[in-house]
């Protein structure tokens, strides 16, 4: 995927490789001092986390502050396929990310600091920290991650930072309280450090200038699917995904004819955990937690992935889950067992199999691994075929009937 | 009280879905269900009892109770 950055926002702006350009652009470190002044300026700024799960992140800050020799983690895995903002932040402007880690440990006392990245940008990371000799008060470790899904799980993380695999664990405690090795753990997106620097270097206000009240603040969206220059784009929140996707020079052109955009039929909202849009919801639909919610979606990381309608949505649905049952860590029964089920149900669906009671089973299979799972990944594979059965409802009784859409708006 | 299930660790040996039927089922691969359809399903205080029989004696350790609060 190509990562063109149009139309940067006030983080992509700022973006520099060097740190020479960094400086230039940002200034010296605005260190805040002891006592927390960081955290009181990201409640005011409402930073959430951008990593998915959208938590305050002034609140994980101060959970970690109280508590005995804290951990920070800058969190670049990046396991969702379908997203490139983290890798392409960490290439563009990876002193944003470095100043933003440098800052949360200063703010929480942190006794020890990682940078946890897949291994074909570790090099890279590690040049950049190099550079900084002087600048930084806080060493960092570059650890690197594995290219799996679920590596960057906040449990996960924390398993192989401290030498394990990189496999979600049981939470009996919360990891700010009870992270790497029993120490309080801050375990943030690299996205949502190089936010809390720019808010750092910029103050609040500037950053409450995007975005909307109850969900300030820009956001990196990697656009992808049938649209005309896939990239990273930074929008304000609340963006309407139909504007979200013009960023991205809306559809794409029909392969073979003359300049003739695709028709879409539907719109993946936050990756391959995430949920379906149809193409006439999704168009008006506000990208926030609040205008998401009505489809039964959330932002997420930020991914958006655009269906022609050419392309059959059981069959991306399928592909889809096929893939998260073969990223399953296997650890636990419900979606060890359940995801491969739903994954082989939705094929059979389809692939045109003509049984009726086939949307009923992947109904139940959803209801049977949802909530049982040491992490998400069972729920985030729910919502999506929850919402492919939604949302694709008329194409699954063209299956059943032995036909399907794309092929009859091909004749 | 509410009972937390350590997925991780849990291989549907079925135990506790015997000494719990009011709050777990037994799912079609062996593991337990809670009834509820919860995470960490409660536990109601008649059963307390059978909930500490059945943590104490998971053959995988998999179970443990947990004050409803968290």
């Amino acid at each position: 995927m190509t990562a063109t950055m149009m139309h940067p926002g006030p983080l992509l702006s700022l973006a520099a490789a060097g740190l020479s350009e960094h400086v230039r652009r940002t200034g010296q470190l605005p260190w805040q001092g002891p006592g927390g002044r960081l955290i009181g300026l990201l409640e005011r700024a409402g930073l959430t986390g951008r990593g998915g799960a959208g938590f305050p992140t002034w609140r994980k800050l101060a959970a970690v502050a109280v508590g005995e020799r804290p951990v920070v983690i800058g969190n670049g895995a990046e396991g969702e396929p379908a997203s490139a903002k983290d890798r392409t932040l960490l290439t563009r402007a990876p002193h944003l990310v470095l100043d933003g880690l440098q800052l949360a440990a200063e703010a929480v006392g942190a006794d020890d600091c990682y940078l946890y990245v897949p291994a074909r940008i570790a090099d890279r990371a590690r040049q950049a920290l190099a550079d900084r000799a002087g600048r930084d008060r806080f060493a960092v470790t570059v650890v690197e991650a594995p290219d799996t899904f679920v590596a960057g799980e906040e449990s996960a993380v924390i398993a192989r930072i401290a030498g394990r695999r990189a496999l979600p664990t049981d939470k009996v405690d919360l990891v700010v309280r009870s992270g790497l090795r029993g120490r309080p753990t801050l375990v943030q997106n690299v996205e949502t450090l190089a936010h809390l620097a720019v808010i750092a270097h910029r103050g609040p206000a500037a950053f409450r200038r995007s975005g909307t009240e109850a969900e300030p603040g820009s956001f990196l969206a990697t656009i992808g699917g049938a649209v005309a220059t896939p990239g990273v784009y930074e929008a304000p929140y609340g963006i309407r995904l139909g504007g979200l996707l013009e960023l991205a020079g809306g559809p794409a052109t029909q392969p073979g004819r003359d300049g003739g955009k695709q028709p879409l039929s539907a719109v993946l909202v936050g990756g391959y955990h995430g949920a379906w849009l149809p193409i006439a919801d999704a168009v008006s639909a506000p990208m926030s937690r609040a205008g998401l919610a009505p489809f039964g979606a959330t932002p997420g990381a930020g991914v958006v992935h655009a269906l022609p309608a050419s392309y059959c949505g059981l069959v991306e649905t399928a592909r889809i889950t096929g893939y998260l049952a073969e990223q399953s860590a296997r650890q636990c029964g419900p979606c060890r067992n359940g995801l491969p089920m739903m994954a082989t149900t939705l094929h059979r669906l389809a692939a045109g199999e003509r049984d009726s009671r086939l949307p009923d089973q992947l109904a139940r299979l959803a209801a049977l691994v949802v909530n049982r799972g040491a992490c998400h990944h069972p729920d985030g594979t729910v919502r999506l075929v929850r919402s492919a059965l939604r949302v694709f409802a008329a194409e699954i009784d063209l299956h059943l009937a032995g036909r399907c859409s794309t092929v009859e708006g091909r004749r | 009280m509410k009972l937390r299930v350590d997925w991780t660790v849990c291989d549907g040996r079925g135990t506790c879905v015997e000494l719990l039927p009011e709050v777990l089922d037994q799912d079609p691969w062996g593991y337990p269900m809670p009834k509820d359809g919860s995470r960490a399903p409660e536990v109601p205080p008649e059963a307390e009892p059978y909930a500490r029989r059945a943590v104490a004696y998971c053959p995988r350790l998999a179970l443990r109770l947990v004050p409803s609060g968290r």
